[in-house]
């Protein structure tokens, strides 16, 4: 077994870590207090090839494999889980799902102008009722000659006031996980009304929206996949959509450490740097083990999506001790830090205000215990 | 029009740089080895070139094997080709060798263009376009802000601490660039993988007709005799306000030539 990346692996995580360190770090302060990231940040995303990783080049992607996309997404989160959520939900979770369901003029239609960061994409399946029930969703598409009709609600939806395009899952049958179907709706599309959700703990240079759908009319050849087959491919996205917040978890827990490590050797106490008291190393030590299994567990699951193995129970691991760790290792930054790092002149508020959400979507770390207890005893325990 | 870009691998001049104890040369093995930034902008300013009038841009390097890597990320940013020259023998090359050699190497190119940034961050003597000029017998247009391509025609803005001044030539000739001629590009991910399969070629003295004697120690016209670490920094000066801080800072500014 050799842990060590190919020299392009190394290339593609010094080049995301040179941008985040000139294009990203520097406003990121900025872009929290405004509650919105530069969205001119999207195209430079585009032309790093960054929205187009593991997306087929004949359609505009970038190719590659999934472990150069974590090494990637690793970068952002350091950098700003605003943009890495992006990423996350345009490439993760919409993107790939148009390349994985798509027909080929879908394809042709959207995921050139997504990886080139002309175009976002949002993924549109909670509801103002439905979190972790998602298969009980109210949104419903009615048939209308050749055409759908979709009436519903849509919410917290990252990227919603940005997005070009929704990938919605609305109820297009009866109850349950095998009435659902999904539809790529452009945004632009009449009755579709999108409002963007203020006052987010984190995640606040995100557009985060609460989508309206009131009689939206889109032809059948805007269905992704077949009637029916929605709930499944959410799952889908999802599962792999776990592994890119688990991959940004750790880049939050790496920038934990960096500044905690760099400010206990700064700040002095006592007369002596507090890095020298045996309390903070204590900390600094317990941030540095939770990102490093964080990251290897990422790893793992990156090289069992480029080997072609089942990798949703590893996924749904990563996610758990990810999300959990990044939590942890953010609040040990900020006691190392005290007072400073209450206040969003430094770094680590944020990386906790930030940190904080990841264990709540793409599956709570509830939900995500629940999935990893039914993988292994095979009892459903929902 | 085909341009050759001249790129130099040194020792970060963000990290603490050394020169070695037993032959004072540059300590490359204990450094974090990265392209001259100042070369960076010379391939933007070739690609930039190729984009407005097509052609081809070849990576040149003169340095040990290590250098590839440098070589494979200047390739990431967009170059079509490159060429290494290693040998074991250029080891402690003075400037006049290693112009000798590029010299070499640039005319089994037949280049229309030679760019290269106008000084290297380590050895910092500024020298290198002109000896390559001299040799080959072209123009040199050295320390450019702005360099237009009119056909044969070459004109830069040669930067000078007043203003500048505008230079012509014809190709073949060597532009050397400051870092205010452009703003570099990132690689992106698909220049990173296409760089692996860009075509490296690596040549030694032998195969550019240079004798060893010629370069390395042997050939080197001028020695490091000794070196030794620069002075810890001192303490500045501290202007004390008794109601003339403003004149004596401004005085200060101005013998320092920053006013």
């Amino acid at each position: 077994m050799d842990l060590a990346l190919s020299q392009e692996q190394a290339a593609v995580r010094r080049l995301a870590a040179d941008f985040v360190d000139r294009e990203v770090m520097p406003y990121a302060a900025e872009w929290d207090r405004r509650e919105s990231v530069d969205t001119g940040i999207v195209k430079k995303l585009g032309d790093l090839g960054f929205l187009g990783l593991t997306i087929p080049e004949e359609y505009g992607g970038s190719g590659g494999d999934h472990f150069s996309y974590c090494l990637v997404l690793e970068e952002l989160g350091r950098g700003d889980s605003s943009v890495r959520g992006i990423v996350s939900v345009s490439l993760g979770l919409v993107t790939k799902s148009i390349a994985a369901y798509g027909t080929d003029e879908q394809k042709r239609e959207w995921l050139p102008r997504l990886c080139a960061g002309e175009a976002l994409g949002c993924f549109a399946l909670t509801e103002p009722d439905t979190g972790s029930d998602a298969a009980s969703l109210r949104t419903r598409a009615e048939r209308d000659g050749d055409d759908w009709v979709i009436s519903g609600t849509k919410m917290f939806i990252t990227n919603g006031t940005w997005a070009d395009v929704v990938l919605a899952f609305v109820r297009t049958g009866g109850e349950g996980h095998r009435g659902i179907s999904a539809f790529l709706v452009p945004t632009d599309t009449p009755g579709l009304t999108r409002r963007e959700i203020h006052g987010k703990l984190g995640l606040r240079g995100q557009a985060t929206a609460e989508l309206v759908f009131d009689q939206v009319r889109v032809p059948d050849s805007a269905r992704l996949g077949a009637a029916g087959k929605g709930f499944s491919i959410a799952m889908s996205a999802l599962a792999k959509g776990r592994t890119s917040v688990a991959a940004g978890c750790v880049g939050i827990a790496q920038g934990c450490l960096n500044a905690a490590v760099s400010y206990a050797r700064e700040r002095q106490q006592f007369g002596k740097p507090i890095a020298s008291y045996q309390l903070v190393q204590q900390l600094i030590a317990n941030i540095a083990v939770d990102t490093d299994a964080a990251r290897l567990l990422v790893w793992r699951v990156a090289d069992l999506i480029d080997r072609g193995e089942p990798f949703a129970n590893e996924s749904n691991m990563a996610k758990l001790f990810a999300s959990e760790a990044a939590v942890r290792a953010a609040n040990n930054a900020l006691q190392v830090f005290g007072g400073y790092g209450y206040i969003d002149e430094y770094p680590v508020g944020k990386y906790l205000r930030d940190a904080r959400v990841t264990t709540l979507y793409e599956g709570t770390s509830q939900i995500q215990q629940l999935l990893i207890g039914r993988a292994l005893t095979g009892v459903n325990a929902f | 029009m085909k341009i050759v870009v001249l790129v130099k691998q040194v020792p970060d001049s963000g990290a603490e740089r050394n020169l070695r104890s037993d032959d004072n040369t540059v300590d490359r093995g204990s450094a974090n080895n990265v392209i001259n930034e100042m070369d960076e902008y010379a391939i933007e300013e070739a690609l930039s070139i190729q984009e407005k009038h097509g052609g081809e841009v070849v990576v040149l390097t003169m340095g040990p094997s290590g250098a590839t890597e440098s070589i494979r990320k200047a390739l990431s940013m967009g170059p079509d080709s490159a060429v290494h020259v290693a040998d074991d023998a250029l080891h402690g090359s003075c400037a006049v060798a290693t112009s000798k050699v590029l010299a070499a190497a640039i005319g089994q190119l037949d280049a229309d263009l030679i760019i290269c940034g106008a000084e290297s961050t380590d050895g910092r003597v500024q020298v290198m376009p002109h000896m390559i000029a001299e040799r080959l017998g072209i123009a040199a247009l050295t320390g450019a802000r702005k360099l237009t391509v009119d056909g044969s025609t070459l004109t830069i803005e040669r930067q000078t601490e007043e203003g500048y001044e505008v230079v012509t030539a014809s190709t073949p000739a060597v532009v050397s660039v400051w870092d205010t001629i452009n703003e570099p590009r990132y690689p992106s991910f698909k220049g990173i993988m296409a760089a692996k399969k860009k075509p490296l070629e690596t040549k030694s003295l032998a195969d550019l007709g240079v004798d060893a004697s010629e370069v390395g120690f042997d050939g080197a016209t001028s020695t490091v005799v000794e070196h030794s670490k620069r002075p810890p920094r001192q303490a500045g000066n501290k202007v004390a306000d008794s109601g003339d801080g403003g004149v004596q800072l401004v005085q200060y500014l101005s013998s320092e030539k920053f006013v």
